[in-house]
C-alpha cells in the first residue's frame, strides 16, 4: 500500500504506464529539465496515523487559553447551533465545487438563493451575492462598485468610525487600483457631518462609507444622510455586522445603496480569524456592478422551477480584466451556515440574540461604571450590545488579572480604552465575576 | 444522488408561530425598544419561521440533489477535485480552537500561532519560497495580493513606471481580472499551437513598464512550460517579477519547486492543492509565498516567531498593507496541514506523479474518440477539442450533458479558450484504476451513441433531478431573492 | 440619405447629417446570441471614439460598446431597458445610442460596408 489516500496498486502503476508508453513514473517527467527536479524528499515528517495526527493538533491546541469572551470589534462570540454543523458537514454539500452544472447542483443553488433572500432582507435591500470573503474585502469591493458605477469618479469618503481592519482593507485595496480613499473625521464617537458634506462641496466623489454599529459599538444616526449623498451623485453604503440588522435600522431602511459587513456575528465559530463570510448587497439598479456570484430562478425543458448561476457575463472567466472584479468564487458554506441559522432563529430568534445582547451589555457597563474603576467613554451615544470604557486602571493590568480567571475582558482600544461585547453565550455568573475582577482592580491599587 | 427534485424553498416551510431555537439566558433587563425608535429596524426581516426537525429534513432533502467528491468522480479540469480526508474535518473543527477570539492577546494563543507558523513553513517548503502569509482568503485573492507585493517591490524601489502585467492567452480569467484590480494593465502574450508561452513572442514585451509575468505551470492545457528558466531569466533582465498561479501545483507536488524555478511570488490553493473542502464554492485559501527579500512586503498582520522561541503577531509600515480583517481562514489552513501531515515526505512524493500518470492514462485510452489537438506527455490534466467525429454536431456541452446521466460530473467545458470544443479533463491521483477505466468506458460510450443517436445526446441529460434550465430567462428577467419570487406569481 | 460606417468592433453608425445612430451590426448579435441587457449611457454624456459607452450582454458572453465617434449623447433606445431582445430581431432598426458628431474626419477612419463584410469573413 503506498499511502491510503491513494488507491493504486503496483500492478495499477504497471498496467497505466504500459497504456502510456512509459516504463516508469520518472518517464511522466522527462519534459521537465532535470535541473528543476527536486532531487530529494521535502524536508518534513514522515506520513502520519490519523492517531498521530490527532495528537500533534491536540498539543498545540492545549497551548492556548478558551477564555468566556468579551472582545467584538467586529467579530463575536455566539451560539452555533449543533443542526448548523451537522447540515454543513453532508459531504454533497461539502465536497461539491461551484455549482457549474446546475442540473447536478440544485442544492447548492437553492441554498445560495435562501442566503441571497435572507440577507436581502435582513439589509433591506434587493439583491445578494454569496462571494465575500469577509466583511473588510466586502466593503473594499463595495468601495469599488461605487467607482465602477460612477464611472468616471474616483474618490470614496470612509467615516473614520468604521471599523479599523476594513479602514485598513478599504485603503490597501484603493491604493493598488488608484482609488482616492480619503477619511472623513470622527466627532464624539461619530461621524462628522460637517467634514463630510464639506468633502463631497470638494466633489468627484462615487461614494461614501460609514458604519453602524460603528467601531465604538456606537449607533449613528444617519437621517437625512443618504439625501446629502445622493444630492452630491454619491452612492451610500453602509457596513455593519450582520447580527445587528436583526434589530436596528437596516442600510436599505436608511436609504443606502450598498451594505457591506461581516456575516461572522450570525453564530460562525470564532476560529482565530476565519473562515468567516462578507455579505454584499444593493439595489436592483446596480445588481449588474456586484461582483461575484449569484443566484437566480429560471424553468427547466419540464416547466419545474429551478435554480441557476445568473449575470454570470459580468464574471472574470468571460470578461477577463473587464471583469466588475477578480472574485471567483462562492462562500457556499458560509452561505449555507447563514441560511441554516437564519432560518432556525427567524426574525423572532434574531431580535431575541440582539435583545439578550443588549440587556446583557447595559447591565455589564452600569455594574462596571458603579465600580468607581471604568466610566463609558462615550456615555451620551446608543449602543446595542457592544460600548467603550475609559479605564482608572491600565487596560493591560485588567487583561492580565482576568485572563487569570479565564476571562477576556474585551479588546484593547488605547492604555485606558477597553471595548466589551456582550453576547447570549455569557452567563450572568461570568458577567458578575467580571465586574469583581475590575472592583478588585480598585482595592489592589489602593492597598 | 436522488434523481427526485426536492426543490422547496425553507420560506415554503414557514409557519407563523414556529421556530427552531431557544436561547441561553443571562437573566439581564432590557428591551431593545428603550434605544431611540429612529435607530431600530422599521420592519423585521422577512425570515422563515421553522422548527428544527424541518429545518433538518429540509436541508438534507436539499443535499440529496447535489453531486459532491464523496459521491462520484468529478473530472472537473483545473479545479483539482481530490478527496477530502475526513480526519482534516475533525482537526479543523477543535472546540478550543473555535473558542479563539482573532484579537486575543498573543500570550493566550501561543499553540494557534505555532500552528500558523508551521502551516506557513511547511508551504514554503513546498514552494521552494522564503516566507509565505496565511491570510489571503481565495485563490483570487492570493494572486492580488501577490500582485501587490510586486507592485510594492517596484514602490520600494522607484520605479513607479511598471504598470503591465503580461499574461498568457491559455491563463485562467482570474490572472486578468486580479491585475485590473490591482490596478495592472493587462498584456496578453500568446501560446504556441501547443498552448506554452512563445519566448520569442515574450521578449520584444518585456520592457520597464512591466512590472510582472504571470504564469501557469503546467499551464491551462496541462504542459509543462520548459523554457521557465529562459523566460525567468528574461524577466529578471528586465526588471520584472515572475508570479506563479498556484491553481496547477498538483502535478509538480513531491516533484518540483516553483521557487526552484525562478518564480518570485507564488500563491497556493490549499482547497485545490491540499485537499480542503470546496464547500460548493467556498471557503478556500490562497496562502501566498514569496522568495528570499521580499518578505518584508508581506500583508499585514503576519505571525513571527521570536529569538526565544515564542510567536507573535506583527504589523510592519514596511508591509504592502491589510487585505484581510484577520489573519486568513485559519480552520482551512489546518486542515491543510493535516492533509500534508498524514501523506508526509513520503506520501507527497507520490502525489503529483500519480496524478500525472491517472491524466495520461485517461488521455491515451480516450484520444481514438477525442480530438486532442496538443500531443505528448502532460500533467495533471489535458483538453481535447470536443469529438473527433465533427458530423453527427455532437457538441462539448453535449457530452458533458450526457455523462451526467451516467453518474460522472461533467469535465471543465469552453476552457481554455484557444480552442472551439475544450473539455478539459483533470483526474486526480486519488481516484483508482477501476473508476477510470469506467469512466474511459463511458466516455467511448458516448462516442457511440454521438454516431448512433446524435439527437439523444444533444437532448442530454435525461436523468438528473432536473432538466435544461432556461438561462436566458433567467438573466432576462433576474429573479435573485423569494420576495421578487412571491411578487412576480401574484 | 444617410451612410452608414462599420468600426473593427462591430458597431455601426448610421450618419443623418450632424449625428449619427449608433448600434452593433447583425454579425455581432448572431456572435452574441440572445441579448440579456444592454448597459446604457445617459443623455448629454460625452462619448470618446474608441472608448466605450456603455456594454452589452448575452447569457454567455459581453462586451464594452465602444464610440465609433467622438461626440455627445443626444437619445437613447429605451425600448432595450424592457426588451433587449430587440437588437438580436433587427440591430439595424434598433439603434442603441443617437450621437452628436463633433468632426466628421473622424468617419473616415471607419470601415463601408464592403471593407466590413471583408472583416467578417
Amino acid at each position: 500500500m503506498l499511502h491510503r489516500y491513494l488507491p493504486h496498486t503496483s500492478e495499477d502503476i504497471s498496467e497505466m504506464l504500459a497504456a502510456c508508453g512509459m516504463e516508469s513514473l520518472d518517464g511522466l517527467y522527462s519534459d521537465v529539465p532535470d535541473g528543476l527536479l527536486l532531487k530529494r524528499d521535502y524536508d518534513l515528517p514522515e506520513q502520519m496515523s490519523e492517531k498521530e495526527v490527532r495528537d500533534f493538533f491536540k498539543s498545540l491546541s492545549d497551548n492556548n487559553r478558551r477564555l468566556t469572551c468579551f472582545a467584538g470589534a467586529g467579530y463575536y462570540d455566539h451560539y452555533t447551533p449543533a443542526v448548523v454543523k451537522s447540515i454543513l458537514s453532508r459531504s454533497e454539500f461539502l465536497t461539491a465545487y461551484t455549482p457549474y452544472q446546475p442540473e447536478i447542483s440544485q442544492g447548492t443553488l437553492q441554498y445560495i438563493f435562501e442566503y441571497q433572500s435572507m440577507i436581502a432582507s435582513l439589509t433591506g435591500l434587493d439583491v445578494s451575492n454569496a462571494s465575500m470573503y469577509d466583511g473588510a474585502t466586502a466593503t473594499a469591493e463595495a468601495m469599488l462598485m461605487t467607482v465602477a458605477a460612477s464611472r468616471k469618479r474616483n474618490r470614496v469618503l470612509i467615516s473614520d468610525t468604521v471599523l479599523p481592519q476594513v479602514k485598513a482593507v478599504a485603503a490597501t485595496y484603493a491604493r493598488y487600483h488608484g482609488v482616492r480613499l480619503d477619511l472623513i473625521e470622527e466627532c464624539d464617537g461619530a461621524t462628522s457631518r460637517e467634514h463630510l458634506e464639506s468633502m463631497l462641496a470638494e466633489g468627484d466623489v462615487a461614494g461614501v462609507i460609514v458604519a453602524s454599529p460603528n467601531r465604538f459599538g456606537i449607533l449613528e444616526d444617519y437621517s437625512g444622510l443618504a439625501d446629502t449623498v445622493h444630492a452630491a451623485k454619491a452612492l451610500l453604503v453602509i457596513n455593519s455586522h450582520a447580527s445587528a440588522l436583526g434589530a436596528i435600522k437596516s442600510p436599505g431602511e436608511w436609504d443606502a445603496d450598498i451594505a457591506a459587513g461581516d456575516a461572522q456575528s450570525l453564530g460562525m465559530p470564532l476560529d482565530f480569524g476565519g473562515p468567516y463570510l462578507g455579505y454584499l448587497c444593493c439595489t436592483k439598479a446596480l445588481m449588474r456592478k456586484m461582483p461575484g456570484r449569484i443566484v437566480g430562478t429560471t424553468v427547466d425543458d419540464k416547466g419545474q422551477r429551478v435554480f441557476v448561476l445568473t449575470l454570470q457575463a459580468r464574471e472574470q472567466h468571460i470578461r477577463r480584466e473587464k471583469a466588475t472584479s477578480n472574485i471567483c468564487s462562492n462562500q457556499g458554506l458560509m452561505s449555507l451556515f447563514v441560511s441554516v441559522y437564519l432560518s432556525l432563529l427567524g426574525a423572532m430568534g434574531l431580535e431575541e440574540v440582539n435583545r439578550i445582547g443588549y440587556a446583557g451589555a447595559h447591565y455589564l457597563a452600569d455594574a462596571l461604571s458603579a465600580t468607581g474603576r471604568m466610566s463609558l467613554t462615550y456615555p451620551d451615544s446608543p449602543y446595542l450590545n457592544e460600548f467603550v470604557m475609559t479605564t482608572v486602571d491600565k487596560v493591560d493590568d485588567i487583561m492580565a488579572a482576568s485572563i487569570s480567571e479565564g476571562i477576556l475582558p474585551g479588546v484593547k482600544l488605547g492604555e485606558h480604552e477597553i471595548m466589551i461585547a456582550v453576547t447570549e453565550m455569557q452567563s450572568r455568573k461570568e458577567i458578575d465575576r467580571y465586574v469583581e475582577i475590575v472592583s478588585s482592580m480598585g482595592e489592589k491599587s489602593t492597598d | 444522488m436522488n434523481r427526485e427534485y426536492y426543490g422547496k424553498l425553507i420560506f415554503e416551510l414557514s409557519r407563523k408561530g414556529r421556530g427552531g431555537y431557544r436561547l441561553p439566558s443571562n437573566g439581564c433587563s432590557g428591551e431593545i425598544s428603550d434605544l431611540p425608535a429612529g435607530l431600530l429596524r422599521d420592519h423585521a426581516p422577512e425570515l422563515p419561521e421553522v422548527d428544527e426537525p424541518s429545518v433538518v429534513r429540509h436541508y438534507n432533502n436539499m443535499s440529496t440533489n447535489n453531486f459532491g467528491v464523496d459521491t462520484g468522480f468529478y473530472p472537473l479540469g483545473s479545479c483539482t477535485m481530490k478527496y477530502n480526508p475526513k480526519i482534516n474535518e475533525e482537526i479543523a473543527g477543535d472546540a478550543m480552537i473555535a473558542s479563539l477570539h482573532p484579537y486575543q492577546p498573543v500570550t493566550t494563543v501561543q499553540g494557534a500561532l505555532e500552528l500558523y507558523y508551521t502551516i506557513q513553513q511547511t508551504l514554503a517548503e513546498i514552494g521552494g519560497m522564503s516566507e509565505f502569509t496565511l491570510n489571503p482568503y481565495a485563490g483570487a485573492h492570493g494572486e492580488l495580493t501577490g500582485l501587490m507585493v510586486i507592485r510594492a517591490y517596484h514602490a520600494e524601489r522607484g520605479d513607479d513606471r511598471r504598470v503591465k502585467v503580461i499574461v498568457p492567452d491559455s491563463a485562467h480569467g482570474t490572472n486578468p481580472a486580479s491585475a485590473a484590480v490591482a490596478g495592472l494593465k493587462v498584456v496578453e502574450v500568446k501560446s504556441r499551437p501547443d498552448g506554452t508561452v512563445d519566448v520569442d513572442d515574450l521578449r520584444p514585451l518585456l520592457d520597464d513598464t512591466v512590472a510582472a509575468v504571470m504564469m501557469t505551470n503546467p499551464n491551462t492545457l496541462g504542459i509543462f512550460e520548459r523554457n521557465i528558466p529562459e523566460i525567468a531569466s528574461l524577466v529578471h533582465d528586465a526588471g520584472a517579477l515572475l508570479y506563479y498561479d498556484g491553481a496547477n501545483l498538483n502535478p509538480l507536488v513531491g516533484v518540483a519547486r516553483p521557487g526552484d524555478m525562478g518564480f518570485d511570488v507564488m500563491h497556493i490553493n490549499l482547497h485545490k492543492t491540499f485537499s480542503t473542502p470546496h464547500g460548493g464554492g467556498g471557503p478556500g485559501a490562497g496562502p501566498v509565498g514569496v522568495r528570499k527579500g521580499l518578505e518584508h512586503l508581506l500583508p499585514n498582520p503576519r505571525v513571527i516567531k521570536k529569538d526565544d522561541g515564542t510567536f507573535d503577531i506583527l504589523y510592519s509600515d514596511n508591509s504592502l498593507g491589510q487585505v484581510t480583517g484577520t489573519l486568513g481562514n485559519f480552520a482551512v489552513a489546518m486542515r491543510a496541514l493535516s492533509y500534508i501531515l498524514s501523506l508526509g515526505r513520503d506520501g507527497l512524493k507520490m502525489v503529483g506523479p500519480l496524478a500525472t500518470l491517472n491524466a495520461n492514462y485517461v488521455k491515451e485510452k480516450l484520444r481514438d474518440s477525442y480530438l486532442l489537438p496538443v500531443d505528448g506527455v502532460c500533467k495533471h490534466e489535458f483538453v481535447f477539442d470536443g469529438l473527433i467525429d465533427k458530423s453527427t454536431g455532437v457538441t462539448t456541452l453535449n457530452v458533458a450533458k450526457r455523462l451526467l446521466d451516467y453518474g460522472f460530473h461533467a469535465p471543465t467545458i469552453y476552457f481554455p479558450l484557444l480552442f472551439h470544443e475544450s473539455l478539459m479533463i483533470e483526474p486526480t491521483e486519488t481516484e483508482s484504476k477501476e473508476t477510470l477505466d469506467e469512466f474511459i468506458r463511458v466516455m467511448h460510450d458516448i462516442a457511440r451513441e454521438a454516431a448512433e443517436s446524435p439527437d439523444m445526446v444533444k437532448s442530454a441529460p435525461h436523468n438528473t433531478p432536473i432538466g435544461h434550465p432556461d438561462d436566458t430567462a433567467a438573466a432576462l428577467h433576474p429573479v435573485v431573492t423569494y420576495q421578487e419570487l412571491i411578487a412576480d406569481e401574484v | 440619405m444617410s451612410k452608414i460606417y462599420y468600426s473593427p468592433s462591430h458597431e455601426y453608425i448610421r450618419v443623418e447629417g450632424t449625428s449619427g445612430f449608433v448600434g452593433i451590426t447583425e454579425y455581432a448579435q448572431k456572435q452574441l446570441g440572445n441579448v440579456v441587457y444592454v448597459d446604457l449611457p445617459e443623455v448629454d454624456d460625452d462619448v470618446t471614439a474608441g472608448e466605450d459607452f456603455g456594454a452589452i450582454e448575452s447569457v454567455k458572453a459581453a462586451s464594452d460598446l465602444i464610440s465609433p465617434v467622438t461626440g455627445k449623447v443626444e437619445e437613447v433606445n429605451f425600448a432595450l431597458v424592457d426588451e433587449p431582445g430587440l437588437i438580436n430581431k433587427d440591430p439595424m432598426a434598433n439603434w442603441i445610442i443617437k450621437v452628436s458628431i463633433d468632426d466628421p474626419a473622424e468617419l473616415d477612419d471607419l470601415l463601408d460596408e464592403a471593407a466590413y463584410q471583408e472583416l467578417c469573413h
